[in-house]
């Protein structure tokens, strides 16, 4: 059954038709991928689902629930994760103090006004934390000041505090743009075994064919913000219709 | 201890065993010699010490810790002034339930004023809450002259009916109290040539700010404080956390409105005047300045700050030329003078000049502000010390 159900969405800036009845179903425990040369509307349509932007018209529903008119924290707390282009990170404050505030958030929601307890007594909370830290192998960074850390660790941290929460589904925008390959391919083992360890639906976002290829069970082609087709990846492949999308672009 | 680590019980131990302390550790001249103008440890000062930086201990929970700089506090210091010289007036020369309403009524203006500038982030936010506290402090200066009493000020009257105080036996004002115990009275011990005064004024405002201090250690270790902290870090993200950053930065003004307004019923309950200028933007500033100048987002620093820009203004301002001529007697005649004249330019009226240049060299040399100082120096001679660098990062 799919998990998130977008339906006629149109999103228009001025002149430009940035989104133009766009459909799209993501099933759950799948890996969707949405491609589509620059200026398709992935970011867009990304934006749409997360609160930030809200579509001229169309529904998006998150596991029967619309999503529209939510704030971003709220559609957090429904159950949608996001990792940013570039690693979104609370840069000021340790390691584990970036993957104990998603803790906290999971535990008391919202808003809690627990301004009396101190932070070093919240023995579950830590607990909880340095698990997550050690599945991503950085635990022995945990007291590292965030903005310290490399962009390849950062990607991780990042991914530690979205994990955290239990998402339903992780959306992820261009998650190894500007990367080295190194660090391309220790993402991509990274999403693999989130994969295969936790049952988490992954919507995402990529330029890389390679990333696309790797990770993906279904494909979404998006040209001038509508769906060109929508199949999976050995049959958007060899499609005419992506290879004129992409001419010039990529090798598919 | 307390619900503290231990680092920080010690912390908190050392805090309040200088705030007791601190008769003896600012009058350290003897009454008699020529060093003695450089003491502060007279009442009103002392007073001064402990109530602004009680101030700015509130008021680094929110620009220490959230990043919102707020211009507008000086009108909840206001508010509370007004609203415990009110409480004299009308109910008891007793200084509790003053400082009481004078912390509820604050932290009342100050959910109606954040509600509405926590709208904005940035330096939007900076100028609607500087907006406020101008229409506070024109609107306490005119057309609310029935309740602030206008220029004059707010002040006792032998009239007032103090509800739950016996009627005035004596012509003179009453003089606030706490249980019988007065503001004013004092005790000096003559330790030989030094004089040490102990005020009960003093004492009770060195109890509320050490109390102010310790919820203040508690809201930086909590998790609400860590919220606060990633707000300064990437609100951004923190929405995408599933938190809602509004309510926090709205509980964090609170909170620092009411620590104002806490300040202001002290200032009241040690001399009850209340005046409008108490509002007014420089006022606001100052405490602006305090947290920077001490170490913004530090447990210490706001304090420093505070005390700091209290001794520049009250001892530098009381220096003049003739206390120069005698210190520079030594030079020839001509020099005397120009040395004498260019020295005071920043003493006297133009303390303002001293603070300024101290303001720039902190800011431009030490942008943590003296705990960085102190941290610089702490370091140097922990390195003299131990021949390896220590690996523990300075809290």
């Amino acid at each position: 059954m799919s998990i998130l159900e977008v339906k006629g969405v149109n999103k228009r800036f001025g002149g430009l038709q940035a989104l133009g009845n766009v459909n799209l179903s993501v099933k759950e425990d799948t890996c969707h991928a949405i491609i589509g040369p620059n200026g398709a509307g992935k970011s867009t349509l990304l934006n749409c689902l997360v609160g930030k932007l809200i579509p001229d018209s169309g529904s998006v529903v998150f596991d029967g629930q619309s999503v529209l008119g939510r704030k971003p924290h709220e559609i957090n707390q429904m159950g949608i994760s996001r990792v940013f282009q570039t690693p979104e990170i609370f840069s000021d404050l340790s390691v584990i103090e970036n993957v104990m505030i998603p803790c906290f958030a999971k535990r008391d929601g919202a808003f809690r006004m627990h301004a009396y307890e101190g932070v070093h007594q919240e023995k579950g909370i830590i607990e909880q934390a340095e698990a997550i830290l050690a599945d991503v192998n950085m635990l022995d960074k945990r007291h590292m000041h965030a903005a310290s850390l490399s962009r390849g660790d950062k990607r991780r941290l990042e991914m530690a505090m979205c994990l955290v929460q239990e998402p339903r589904l992780l959306l992820l925008d261009e998650p190894t743009a500007g990367m080295a390959r190194a660090d391309t391919n220790n993402t991509i083992e990274l999403l693999k075994e989130i994969r295969k360890t936790r049952k988490i639906t992954m919507a995402i976002i990529e330029h890389d064919m390679h990333v696309v290829f790797s990770l993906a069970d279904r494909i979404t082609v998006l040209a001038q913000g509508t769906p060109l087709v929508e199949d999976t990846p050995e049959n958007i492949k060899g499609h005419p219709k992506v290879r004129e999308a992409y001419l010039g672009e990529a090798q598919v | 201890m307390f619900g503290l680590s231990q680092k920080d019980t010690r912390f908190l131990f050392i805090v309040i065993a200088l705030t007791l302390l601190t008769p003896f550790l600012l009058n350290p001249f003897p009454t008699d010699s020529a060093l003695a103008q450089f003491n502060a440890g007279y009442p009103a000062l002392m007073q001064r010490f402990a109530i602004y930086g009680l101030m700015a201990i509130g008021f680094n929970i929110l620009f220490g810790l959230t990043g919102y700089l707020s211009f507008g506090h000086a009108a909840f210091l206001g508010i509370g002034s007004y609203a415990a010289v009110w409480m004299f007036k009308l109910l008891s020369m007793n200084v509790l339930p003053a400082i009481i309403l004078a912390t509820l009524l604050a932290g009342l203006f100050a959910l109606v004023i954040g509600y509405i500038s926590l709208r904005r982030s940035g330096i939007y936010f900076s100028i609607l809450t500087l907006a406020f506290a101008e229409m506070s402090y024109r609107l306490a200066y005119s057309v609310f002259t029935p309740i602030t009493n206008g220029e004059t000020g707010l002040q006792l009257n032998l009239k007032d009916p103090r509800i739950l105080d016996a009627a005035p036996t004596s012509a003179s004002l009453p003089v606030p109290s706490l249980f019988g115990l007065e503001m004013n009275s004092s005790w000096t011990l003559d330790l030989g040539p030094w004089d040490f005064t102990f005020n009960v004024g003093y004492y009770f405002c060195a109890v509320v700010a050490i109390l102010g201090f310790y919820l203040s250690l508690r809201i930086f270790r909590s998790p609400f404080g860590l919220m606060l902290r990633a707000i300064k870090s990437n609100q951004n993200r923190l929405n995408y956390t599933g938190l809602n950053s509004r309510p926090y930065t709205l509980a964090a003004f609170v909170i620092s409105g009411m620590y104002a307004g806490l300040a202001g019923g002290l200032l009241a309950a040690m001399d009850p005047l209340a005046g409008a200028e108490r509002m007014q933007w420089t006022a606001s500033g100052e405490v602006v300045l305090m947290t920077i100048m001490g170490g913004v987002g530090t447990l210490m620093g706001p304090v420093l700050g505070a005390g700091f820009i209290k001794y520049a203004e009250n001892i530098f301002s009381k220096i003049n030329e003739s206390i120069l001529h005698s210190w520079f007697s030594w030079l020839p005649d001509g020099l005397e003078d120009a040395v004498v004249w260019v020295f005071a330019r920043f003493v006297g009226e133009g303390w303002h000049l001293t603070l300024g240049l101290m303001f720039m060299i902190i800011v431009i040399a030490l942008p943590g502000g003296l705990v960085e100082g102190g941290q610089r120096i702490a370091r140097l001679f922990r390195r003299k010390s131990e021949d390896a660098p220590s690996a523990t990062p300075a809290e």
